[in-house]
C-alpha cells in the first residue's frame, strides 16, 4: 500500500526534496490501534483479570506461532510475493517431528527433521516461483492443498503423540522462571528478523526486489536468489511454528495451522509492510500479530463465540489497513 | 577535449536477415555532450544497446580511451565506465537516496552489518562534490523527476562511470527542472564524463549539445559541430528526401457557424482551475498554451468529467450539461485524448483491434455479442485512414511504435464519432514522421467538421494547427489570439512566459 502511494504521487508536483524522511502518524497506526485495544480491554475487561500476568503471558503463548510466521513472511511480502502454504506446512512438520521422535532419532532429531520438512517445502516453492515462473499466489495456494492432504495421509487422520517430556518444555508448555519459552522463541525470531531486515545487505536486496524488481536487477541485486531465500525463510519459521504446536499440544496433528496463513498475512499488512512490496517492518509485524492475539483473548474473556469473534476480527483489520492508508480514492 | 573517450567502429547489426545498423561510426571525446538523434527505426537504439551489452554487434569495433573492448552484458559495460541514465527504471521508490546509490554495494560494519551512517557520508560527499542538493535520507518515492534523475546520474558516478547515455532525460521534466539539469550537465562536462544525449527536442540539442550525429535507416547521416548545422539541415537529415512543411501553418476555411458547440463559463476545479472560459465552434481548432502546471492539462480533465467540478458551467450545442464521469462525457458528444498514452490510453497487451472497439463495444453489439465481422471492418477502415503502420489488427499495441501507438488511440475515439477532442500533448515523445503526419490527422479531423482542443508545450505544432489560441496561467485564461496575430513563434512564447 505504502509503496504504491509513493509511486502514484504525482512527480512534476512533489516539492523537489523534503528535509528527511517525513514524519506521518499514519504509519505508526498498529501501535496506536494495539495501545487503544490493550487500553479498552484492560478497562472493560479489568474484573475479569485482562491485566494479570497470568493471562497476558496467555496472549504470548497463544500468538508465538503466528508471530515467528509473520516475521518470516514479513520478508516474502517485502519482495511482493506471498505464501499461502504456511499454514499447511505447520501441520505436516508437527507430524514429521512427532514421528521422527517416536522413531527414536530423540529430540534433536525430531527438531531437524521438523524444520527439514518446511525448509524443503519453502524450497519447492521458491524453485517453482523462480525457475518456472509461476505467480507465488498460485504456487502457494496449490501447495497449501498438497502439504495440508499430505499432513492427513502420511497418519490416515490420527494423532502422534510426543512423549519426550524434554521436546514438550523446551518446544511448547515450559517456562524460564516467569516467562514462558515459546515468548522466548518469538523474541529470538523477532530479533533475528529484525536484525536481517534492516542491518543487512539480504535485507535491503529484499526490499528493494519488491519495491521495484527492474531497477534491483539493474542494480545487481539477483532478484531471484532473495526469492528464493524468503520462501526458504517462510518455510523454516513454518516448520519450527509446526514444531511448537507439537510441543505444546504433546502430539503431531494434521489440524494445526488451518487458516493461520491468513492469520499471518493480517498481522504483517497491520503491522505496515506494503503489501505491494518494498517497505516493510519486523517490529510491525509482531506488534500486529500481538494485537491480534489479544483481541482474540479479549473477545474470548468477554464471552463472544467463535463465529462473533471472527466477525469483530475481522472489522478491527478492515478498520486498522483503511485508517492506516494515505490516500482516499475520491 | 582532445582525447576520444568512446569510438564505434563500423558496426553493424541485422535482426531476422534485416540490417538495422549499416557499419556505424559513432565517437565521442572526453568531456562532451553528444546528441544522438534520428526518426524512429533509425537504429539509434541499437547502437546504444550494443553499448550496454543488451545486444552482440554483428561486426565492428569498440574503443575505450583507445583500447578495445568487449561488452556482451551490462556487468561487462559498467567495467568499461559506460552508464545508462534510464528514466525511472533504476531506482526503488521505496528506499532512501544513499540506500539507492549503494544498493549492492553498502559499507559494512566488522561485524558484517550495513553501516548506513557511512553510505549516507559518502552520499552527502558526492551530492555535495555535483553541487546537487539532495537529502541523502529523502525516500527517492519524495523526489521530482529531475532530482531522481540527478540521483541515478550521481548513482553512475559512484561507479566510476565516465559514458553516460541519456534517453530523452527532458521529456517529464519542467522548464525549470530541465535548466537545472542542464546546469547539472555543464557541470559534468567540466569533470570530464562524456554524455551521450538522445532526444527529439531540438532547442534543448542546440542549447546544451558540442556535436550532432545523426542515424537514418542505419546509416550515419552527418557527424557536425552543433553550431554548425542548422536546423533545416537537421530536420533534413531526419526526415530524409521530402522536406517536411507540416509545421507551417495552413490557410484553412472552416464553416464555423455562429454558435459555439462547446462553450465553458467561469469554470473552477480543484487548485490548478480557477477561472476559465471560453468557445469553441465547428470545425475549429482551438490552441490551449500555457507553463506546466498552468491548469492547461486540468481544464481538460475537469470537462471530461474526471476531476470535479467546484463550480462554472458547461454548455454543449448551447445546452448545459453537467458532466460528472467521463461515461457522461463521452455520451455527451466529447472525446478525451489523454497525455500518457501508455497508461491512459491503450490497453498496451491487447490488439490493435481490441482497442479501437473498446469504447463502442455497445453500439457493435448483436443480441448479447460482439458483431466480430463488424468490428474488423471498423478496424481495418481506421487503420487505412490514419495510415497506422501494423501487419494487421491483431497485432498486439505494445510492439508498434509510439507515433502508431498515439493513432491508435486517435483511431479509438474516432470510432465514437464525437462532436468534439480534445487532445492533450498528442506528439509526445514522437518521432518527426510520425508528429507530421498526427498534425496532418488532426487538420483532416477538423476540415471535416470535428471541433478540436488541442493542448500543448510544443509551440510550432500549437501554431501549425490552431485557429485561435489562449494562454492559460495560474488557472486562468490570460490572453487569447487569432492564429493570424501571431507573426511568429516567439510571439507565442511571450503572451507564455508574460505572466
Amino acid at each position: 500500500m505504502l509503496s504504491k502511494d509513493i509511486k502514484m504521487k504525482d512527480p512534476i508536483n512533489a516539492a523537489p526534496y523534503k528535509s528527511g524522511k517525513t514524519f506521518d502518524w499514519r504509519d505508526y497506526i498498529v501501535y496506536i490501534a494495539f495501545v487503544g485495544v490493550l487500553v479498552y480491554f484492560s478497562i472493560s475487561l479489568f474484573d475479569e483479570g485482562f491485566l494479570s500476568s497470568q493471562n497476558l503471558m496467555n496472549i504470548f503463548r497463544q500468538t508465538a506461532m503466528i508471530s515467528i510466521m509473520a516475521v518470516a513472511m514479513t520478508f516474502v511480502i517485502s519482495t511482493g510475493e506471498i505464501d499461502l502454504s504456511v499454514g499447511s506446512i505447520t501441520a505436516l512438520a508437527s507430524l514429521t517431528t512427532a514421528l521422527a521422535i517416536q522413531a527414536g532419532f530423540g529430540l534433536f532429531g525430531g527438531v531437524v527433521v521438523g524444520l527439514g520438512t518446511g525448509i524443503l517445502i519453502g524450497l519447492i516453492n521458491g524453485l517453482l516461483i523462480t525457475k518456472v515462473a509461476i505467480p507465488s499466489f498460485l504456487v502457494t495456494l496449490g501447495m497449501m492443498g498438497i502439504v495440508r492432504g499430505l499432513a492427513m495421509w502420511s497418519t490416515n487422520t490420527a494423532p502422534v503423540p510426543i512423549l519426550d517430556q524434554n521436546f514438550n518444555f523446551f518446544f511448547g508448555s515450559g517456562d524460564l522462571g516467569p516467562i514462558p519459552i515459546l515468548l522466548v522463541w518469538t523474541f529470538v525470531f523477532a530479533l533475528v528478523g529484525h536484525i536481517l531486515l534492516r542491518k543487512t545487505s539480504f535485507g535491503r536486496q529484499t526490499l528493494a526486489t519488491g519495491g521495484n524488481e527492474s531497477a534491483a536487477k539493474f542494480s545487481g541485486v539477483k532478484t531471484a536468489k532473495v526469492k528464493l531465500m524468503v520462501f526458504i525463510g517462510t518455510g523454516l519459521a513454518a516448520g519450527f511454528a509446526g514444531i511448537l504446536y507439537a510441543g505444546r499440544m504433546q502430539a503431531g496433528r494434521y489440524t494445526f495451522g488451518e487458516g493461520d496463513e491468513l492469520s499471518v498475512i493480517a498481522a504483517v499488512i497491520l503491522g505496515g509492510t506494503a503489501l505491494a512490496g518494498g517497505v516493510g517492518t519486523v517490529v510491525g509485524t509482531v506488534i500486529g500479530s500481538l494485537m491480534i492475539g489479544t483481541i482474540n483473548n479479549g473477545l474470548i474473556i468477554m464471552g463472544l463465540d467463535v463465529s462473533q469473534q471472527m466477525i469483530v476480527r475481522g472489522l478491527i483489520i478492515i478498520l486498522a489497513v483503511a485508517i492506516g492508508r494515505k490516500t482516499i480514492k475520491r | 577535449m582532445e582525447q576520444t573517450m568512446l569510438s564505434m567502429k563500423n558496426i553493424s547489426k541485422a535482426f531476422n536477415g534485416i540490417e538495422v545498423l549499416k557499419s556505424v561510426d559513432f565517437s565521442v571525446e572526453k568531456g562532451e555532450v553528444h546528441a544522438l538523434m534520428g526518426g524512429n527505426g533509425a537504429g539509434k537504439s541499437t547502437l546504444m544497446k550494443i553499448l550496454t551489452g543488451v545486444y552482440t554487434a554483428d561486426g565492428g569495433d569498440v574503443f575505450i580511451e583507445g583500447k578495445p573492448v568487449t561488452i556482451n552484458d551490462m556487468k561487462d559495460a559498467r567495467a568499461n565506465k559506460i552508464s545508462m541514465i534510464f528514466q525511472e527504471f533504476s531506482l526503488i521508490p521505496t528506499l532512501t537516496v544513499a540506500e539507492n546509490i549503494f544498493l549492492t554495494r553498502e559499507a559494512k560494519t566488522s561485524l558484517g552489518l550495513l553501516n548506513d551512517k557511512e553510505c549516507v557520508e559518502k552520499t552527502r560527499d558526492l551530492l555535495k562534490e555535483l553541487e546537487v542538493d539532495i537529502n541523502p535520507n529523502e525516500l527517492v518515492g519524495n523526489l521530482g523527476v529531475g532530482y531522481w534523475q540527478m540521483t541515478e546520474i550521481a548513482k553512475a558516478l559512484s561507479q566510476e562511470a565516465k559514458i553516460l547515455i541519456m534517453d530523452e532525460p527532458t521529456s517529464s521534466l519542467t522548464k525549470n527542472e530541465t535548466e537545472i539539469l542542464f546546469k547539472f550537465i555543464n557541470k559534468l562536462k567540466r569533470k570530464g564524463i562524456s554524455i551521450i544525449y538522445i532526444s527529439h527536442r531540438m532547442d534543448e540539442i542546440f542549447e546544451i549539445c558540442d556535436r550532432i550525429t545523426i542515424l537514418r535507416d542505419g546509416k550515419n547521416m552527418v557527424t557536425e559541430n552543433c553550431k554548425d548545422i542548422p536546423l533545416e539541415t537537421v530536420i533534413q537529415h531526419i526526415v530524409g528526401a521530402e522536406m517536411d512543411k507540416a509545421f507551417e501553418w495552413q490557410e484553412r476555411s472552416y464553416p464555423h457557424g455562429s454558435n459555439p458547440i462547446l462553450e465553458v463559463k467561469n469554470l473552477a476545479s480543484g487548485s490548478r482551475v480557477n477561472d476559465i472560459s471560453f468557445k469553441l465552434y465547428p470545425g475549429e481548432i482551438l490552441g490551449i498554451a500555457g507553463l506546466m502546471g498552468s491548469g492547461r492539462s486540468e481544464v481538460a480533465r475537469s470537462i471530461f468529467g474526471i476531476d470535479p467540478i467546484d463550480s462554472g458551467e458547461v454548455f454543449i450545442k448551447g445546452e448545459k450539461q453537467s458532466i460528472k464521469n467521463p461515461t457522461d462525457a463521452i455520451s455527451a458528444g466529447l472525446a478525451l485524448i489523454p497525455e500518457d498514452r501508455r497508461v491512459q490510453g491503450l490497453v498496451l497487451a491487447h490488439s490493435v483491434k481490441e482497442n479501437m472497439i473498446l469504447p463502442i463495444l455497445s453500439k457493435l453489439k448483436k443480441g448479447p455479442f460482439v458483431d466480430d465481422r463488424k468490428a474488423i471492418e471498423l478496424s481495418n477502415e481506421l487503420v487505412k485512414k490514419l495510415n497506422i503502420k501494423t501487419d494487421n489488427i491483431y497485432k498486439t499495441t505494445s510492439l508498434l511504435s509510439g507515433g502508431n501507438q498515439q493513432k491508435i488511440v486517435l483511431a479509438k475515439w474516432l470510432a465514437n464519432d464525437p462532436d468534439v477532442l480534445i487532445l492533450d500533448e498528442p506528439t509526445i515523445g514522437v518521432d518527426i514522421g510520425a508528429k507530421t503526419e498526427i498534425i496532418d490527422i488532426i487538420r483532416e479531423l477538423a476540415d471535416s467538421g470535428k471541433s478540436i482542443l488541442v493542448i500543448s508545450s510544443e509551440l510550432p505544432e500549437l501554431l501549425a494547427v490552431s485557429d485561435r489560441v489562449i494562454v492559460l496561467h495560474d488557472g486562468r485564461v490570460v490572453k487569447e489570439l487569432n492564429r493570424k496575430e501571431i507573426q511568429a513563434e516567439e510571439e507565442l512564447q511571450h503572451a507564455i512566459q508574460g505572466y
